[in-house]
């Protein structure tokens, strides 16, 4: 368990565990495959024959709406068959071992399974003992990775900003627990942006944030200043019991986005949230809904993308008209 | 049996004996002669040693052998046998099994079973507070007497300082050692792993090096009001042994001891999600890694231990900060000690030393040295001898290590117990 498995002896990718390992290649190779099933969704017909007869198993040992419903739709654009567990209230309450819950499933001849699960480094530990035809694709480990969330909003970037090359990013808010903040900061290093900010209260720093690359701002003023895209975080709400911040309304004072912070970024900077929201919290409703947000897009397009990835460990990198239904 | 133990580089550090010197052994167990036979010494035996390093039996401060309560993952018998096949001949357990050993009758039954098969030398630290609960003493002189050779509360910290320092002063009353796992307990929290570049990235929650460092410092200033001797077990943080060092330099009587474990790895090597290196205290930096080693080099730590925590394979399948902590350590204890050798951070004699009359002085028991009219505790290791480690050739039940696949050096041969073969390498 010690190497990055999410590699055959080949190099090809196998699994999708974390962003740490992977090439701007293959990062490029997913936004080229995502471009040509955003059409899919607009089509009557929905769907393309890439992933027939394969079962991928929707594994959240974490309740989820968002992610497990895209990975939803984008397994049966794929025309996979879907099968959702929610395990957290079923087997592990019952005393089920990790392991044996996924050996279970692997023995009704499973393709392919899309895990979340409230400890990180859960995708690893599965990846690491189920045969070599299965495939795990990583939907968020606790504090992790979120590596598909990472590729759609960075794929989202690209297509309101064109590219990566100048652009300065601004993260805020609870990057200690964001599997999202990490997986974010090493997708966008690769992709080559110069830039990348995180802004937090120390309380919601890890110690050594640095060493991921970015810099951190405690203000949110000059951590905005001159960005041209942000990204905010869900703040959980229980994060007051830990004594990690005061209150909300003084979280939603400093660091909650709203119309007047917006002003300290670049006129036609974009604004981001990975979902579910707190309106009112982390976000002003006037930003979430105003012309700057991009929101919902990443919605849209995280499906392209997770079909996309779908697409790619299963071994049918299809190009662009590969798309085609056939 | 009346042994000759023929040939061997004789490694004796408590003598100051550091050369190829027989070694006679008496048929009560006994040395009765040191590099020239004794008048009229027939041997039943002799032991061609050439090429071989010949020693004190190790000496291991801190070893959990599981039992009684946890048997499912090691048992006396399984540990006591892999600590021979690695030369250990003396070792200490803590009283940490289920039930606690916090009553004479517990330390008793211990060492009972650990007669029964007359392997090694056992000696069990008693339960500082009742249940390991931080709230009552324990009868601390009865679990003396019973042959506990020192007081803790093992990995649970006592949080009620007041509690800790009528504990401290009780000990003190009876010049009883009290050994010490500082930490604060808030600060570890629900961490598993080092706080710092590695938990930044993998996601999991770290334990900060404050939560040592406050954990000494309050101790540190408990030891200074009672008097009491204390040792600090496994210390982790290089500015901890820091600390430890000028409180010696002050001159109060503190001891220290690291693990073998975490002389050689770092937060690095969890890698991703290793759960073969989730311990506690954890990993650290590699600057901690060389504060330790220096540690060692100055004699700030004067023992290395093993730390042995054997567990059953699914303590390790789990995810990393669900995973069990521990190593089993024993067969690694010489080898990893002799790795720093090659390093040239320790000589062979210094190596030998913190595994064996060192640790010795700190349980206060009458071990690790070879002088005439000593036990013959003897570890005898082929020096050059490499292995790879693998599940199949390790004896302790828990298979539990990040070596696993590694080349170790030092092989040990043949481990004597009161002068009775305890162990002997097949062919």
């Amino acid at each position: 368990m010690t190497g990055n498995l999410q590699f055959d002896a080949q190099g090809r990718l196998r699994h999708f565990l974390t962003i740490d390992g992977l090439s701007r290649e293959t990062i490029l190779e997913i936004f080229t495959i995502a471009e040509s099933f955003i059409s899919v969704g607009e089509r009557e017909i929905k769907k393309v024959p890439l992933a027939r007869g394969k079962t991928v198993v929707n594994l959240f040992f974490e309740s989820s709406t968002r992610t497990r419903t895209t990975f939803e739709i984008a397994a049966k654009r794929l025309s996979a068959d879907v099968i959702n567990l929610n395990v957290g209230a079923s087997s592990a309450a019952k005393g089920e071992t990790l392991l044996d819950t996924v050996r279970n499933l692997e023995a009704m001849h499973t393709d392919l399974f899309v895990v979340r699960h409230n400890q990180a480094g859960a995708a690893y530990l599965i990846a690491a003992h189920v045969p070599p035809h299965v495939h795990i694709i990583n939907a968020g480990d606790g504090a992790h990775a979120h590596p598909t969330q990472a590729v759609l909003d960075a794929f989202t970037i690209r297509r309101h900003k064109g590219g990566f090359e100048n652009l300065k990013v601004a993260i805020v808010g609870d990057i200690l627990y964001s599997r999202v903040a990490r997986s974010l900061i090493r997708v966008l290093d690769i992709l080559g942006v110069p830039e990348v900010r995180v802004i937090a209260p120390r309380t919601l720093l890890p110690t050594a944030v640095e060493t991921l690359g970015v810099r951190s701002y405690t203000d949110m003023g000059e951590g905005l200043d001159d960005a041209d895209v942000i990204v905010m975080l869900r703040l959980q709400r229980e994060r007051m019991r830990g004594a990690l911040i005061p209150s909300e309304q003084e979280y939603f004072n400093l660091y909650g986005l709203t119309p007047g912070k917006l002003e300290c970024a670049k006129p036609d900077a974009i604004v981001m949230h990975p979902g579910p929201m707190n309106r009112g919290l982390e976000i002003d409703s006037a930003v979430a809904d105003g012309p700057q947000s991009v929101i919902l897009p990443q919605v849209t397009n995280g499906i392209a993308v997770r079909m996309a990835i779908m697409a790619l460990v299963l071994g049918g990198r299809e190009p662009a008209e590969g798309g085609r239904p056939a | 049996m009346r042994l000759l133990i023929q040939g061997g580089h004789l490694v004796d550090p408590a003598n100051l004996v550091d050369a190829e010197k027989d070694l006679y052994i008496d048929d009560e167990g006994f040395v009765v002669g040191v590099g020239k036979a004794p008048e009229g010494f027939k041997p039943e035996r002799i032991l061609d040693a050439k090429g071989r390093i010949v020693c004190p039996g190790l000496v291991d401060l801190r070893a959990r052998l599981r039992e009684p309560g946890l048997e499912y993952k090691a048992t006396i018998e399984s540990e006591v046998q892999a600590a021979v096949a690695a030369g250990i001949t003396t070792l200490c357990c803590p009283p940490d099994t289920n039930p606690v050993i916090d009553t004479p009758a517990m330390a008793q039954m211990i060492q009972h079973r650990a007669w029964r098969f007359g392997l090694a030398f056992i000696h069990p630290l008693g339960a500082l507070t009742k249940g390991l609960a931080g709230m009552e003493l324990t009868d601390m002189r009865a679990l003396n007497d019973a042959g506990c050779v020192g007081l803790t509360n093992a990995l649970a910290p006592v949080t009620d300082t007041l509690v800790m320092r009528r504990a401290l002063e009780y000990a003190a009353s009876f010049d009883l050692t009290v050994f010490l796992h500082s930490e604060d307990p808030w600060l570890h929290a629900n961490g598993c792993m080092h706080e710092g570049e590695v938990s930044t990235r993998l996601g999991l929650p770290g334990i900060p090096e404050a939560a040592e460092i406050v954990g000494v410092a309050r101790d540190l200033a408990l030891i200074e009001q009672t008097g009491v001797r204390a040792h600090f077990c496994g210390l982790s943080s290089a500015r901890a042994v820091a600390m430890i060092a000028r409180a010696q330099g002050r001159g109060l009587p503190v001891s220290a001891d690291a693990s073998a474990h975490h002389l050689h790895l770092t937060e690095h090597d969890i890698g991703f999600f290793d759960t073969q290196c989730h311990v506690l205290p954890p990993l650290r930096s590699l600057q901690d890694r060389e504060g330790l080693r220096a540690a060692v080099q100055r004699g700030t730590i004067a023992a290395i231990c093993s730390d042995h925590q054997p567990h059953e394979p699914d303590a390790k399948l789990a995810p990393f900060a669900e995973s069990e902590p521990g190593v089993s350590a024993l067969e690694t204890l010489l080898p990893l000690t002799l790795r720093l050798v090659d390093e040239n951070l320790l000589t062979l004699n210094q190596a030998i030393a913190m595994l064996t009359v060192k640790p010795a002085r700190i349980l206060g028991v009458d071990a690790g040295h070879l002088g005439v009219g000593a036990t013959a505790d003897v570890c005898i290791f082929d020096p050059e001898a490499r292995r790879t480690l693998t599940a199949e050739n390790m004896v302790s039940r828990g298979r539990n290590t990040p070596f696993l696949g590694r080349e170790l050096r030092g092989r040990v041969t043949h481990t004597l117990v009161g002068g009775d073969t305890a162990f002997e390498l097949g062919e």
